[in-house]
């Protein structure tokens, strides 16, 4: 494939060897915290799924989908066919099909491998630690050893807390709610996305819309969410902005 | 269900999570989005995250919250002072969950 062009160099030199490596670690160190508060989380929920400790470390490593894996283990507790399974898994993942397309432009030219490599890495937080590193929608070489300076970081505060709970299960007092903490780490990734009033409306109507549409299965209330804040934004986009001279009076 | 039952299932969860990931980053070829789509997409990553913090703030088994004495609502609030005075995330998880902590141990909320 054509991956000589802006990457090529960068996979001359081992990836970890690269100062954007450490960059991209170091700008994960700060979130790791709260990842880790719902990497304990998940483990316990799964010790207390009744799966045993061989299935729940496999979950753990071969799934590495928080919001899936918490919403499938009552399923898979209760006996639910496969495909319940299967189908609650991929509403909870929806969200990422729609990131994946703004993912495109920056690893597009890496071999399909690469490409599905990176994708298991990619949840929430790499996602947005990576689109504030680069916002333009461009490959540059020191984007590969970014990427994997957040994982470096990212993957073991999320596995080494879940192992934790997996092992330690009831032991650990759930009703303190630091699970919580995990919430608070996307609050503030909220905060700093949130820059104008576009983005401040869109923001709120995603809230109103997720809360509204809490009792759809599936967590579709998070789709909804989205296309609620997309129309939105769209719709700020293309009418708010003509008229300058009032926004400066408001 | 059976060992292997579980088995198959997480595999396939792992598939899915893989695949949902990848989706646009597969094909070889451009996959031709509308412009509009493209410009829109950039409130997506925004409400995604909102829709999966909200909920958790504001409900408790999956209705609106019916009272102003729960823990949360301070934390949230905490937190965001937090932010707004560093923009500094760390600080804003360890600043909620001590306020969360305190009221929950201490106050019993």
């Amino acid at each position: 494939m054509s991956d000589s062009s802006a990457h090529g160099a960068s996979l001359s030199v081992p990836v970890w060897r690269h100062p954007e490596f450490r960059r991209g670690a170091r700008e994960m160190v700060g979130i790791s915290l709260g990842i880790a508060a719902w990497g304990l989380v998940a483990g316990v929920a799964m010790a207390k799924s009744g799966m045993g400790v061989g299935l729940s470390l496999l979950m753990s490593f071969v799934v590495f989908a928080g919001s899936a894996q918490l919403a499938s283990l009552p399923l898979i507790a209760a006996g639910a066919p496969i495909w319940v399974v299967w189908a609650t898994a991929l509403c909870v993942n929806l969200r990422f099909v729609i990131f994946s397309a703004q993912w495109r432009p920056y690893f597009a030219q890496l071999p399909l491998r690469m490409r599905l490599w990176i994708a298991y890495f990619t949840a929430d937080l790499n996602y947005v630690v990576f689109m504030k590193r680069f916002p333009e929608p461009k490959p540059a070489p020191e984007q590969v050893p970014y990427f994997f300076g957040g994982v470096a970081v990212n993957w073991p505060s999320w596995q080494i807390p879940s192992i934790t709970g997996i092992l330690l299960g009831d032991a650990i007092p759930t009703e303190w709610g630091f699970g919580f903490a995990g919430t608070l780490a996307l609050l503030g990734l909220t905060y700093s996305l949130v820059s104008d009033r576009a983005t401040w409306v869109a923001a709120g109507v995603a809230a109103a819309a997720a809360v509204a549409a809490y009792a759809l299965p599936l967590k579709l209330n998070i789709v909804v969410a989205i296309a609620a804040a997309v129309a939105i934004g769209l719709l700020l986009d293309h009418t708010v902005r003509e008229p300058q001279p009032e926004e400066d009076l408001t | 269900m059976t060992t292997w039952e579980v088995v198959a299932t997480i595999f396939g969860m792992g598939l899915i999570t893989i695949v949902t990931r990848a989706f646009f980053m597969i094909p070889e070829r451009e996959v031709p989005l509308p412009a509009w789509l493209k410009q829109g997409l950039r409130y997506a990553p925004l409400a995604a995250l909102v829709a999966v913090v909200a909920p958790e703030v504001l409900m408790t088994k999956g209705h609106l919250l019916d009272t102003w004495r729960d823990a949360r609502l301070p934390a949230v609030a905490a937190s965001t002072a937090y932010f707004f005075w560093r923009r500094d995330i760390l600080g804003t998880i360890l600043t909620g969950t001590a306020v969360m902590l305190v009221l929950r141990l201490g106050f019993g909320w």
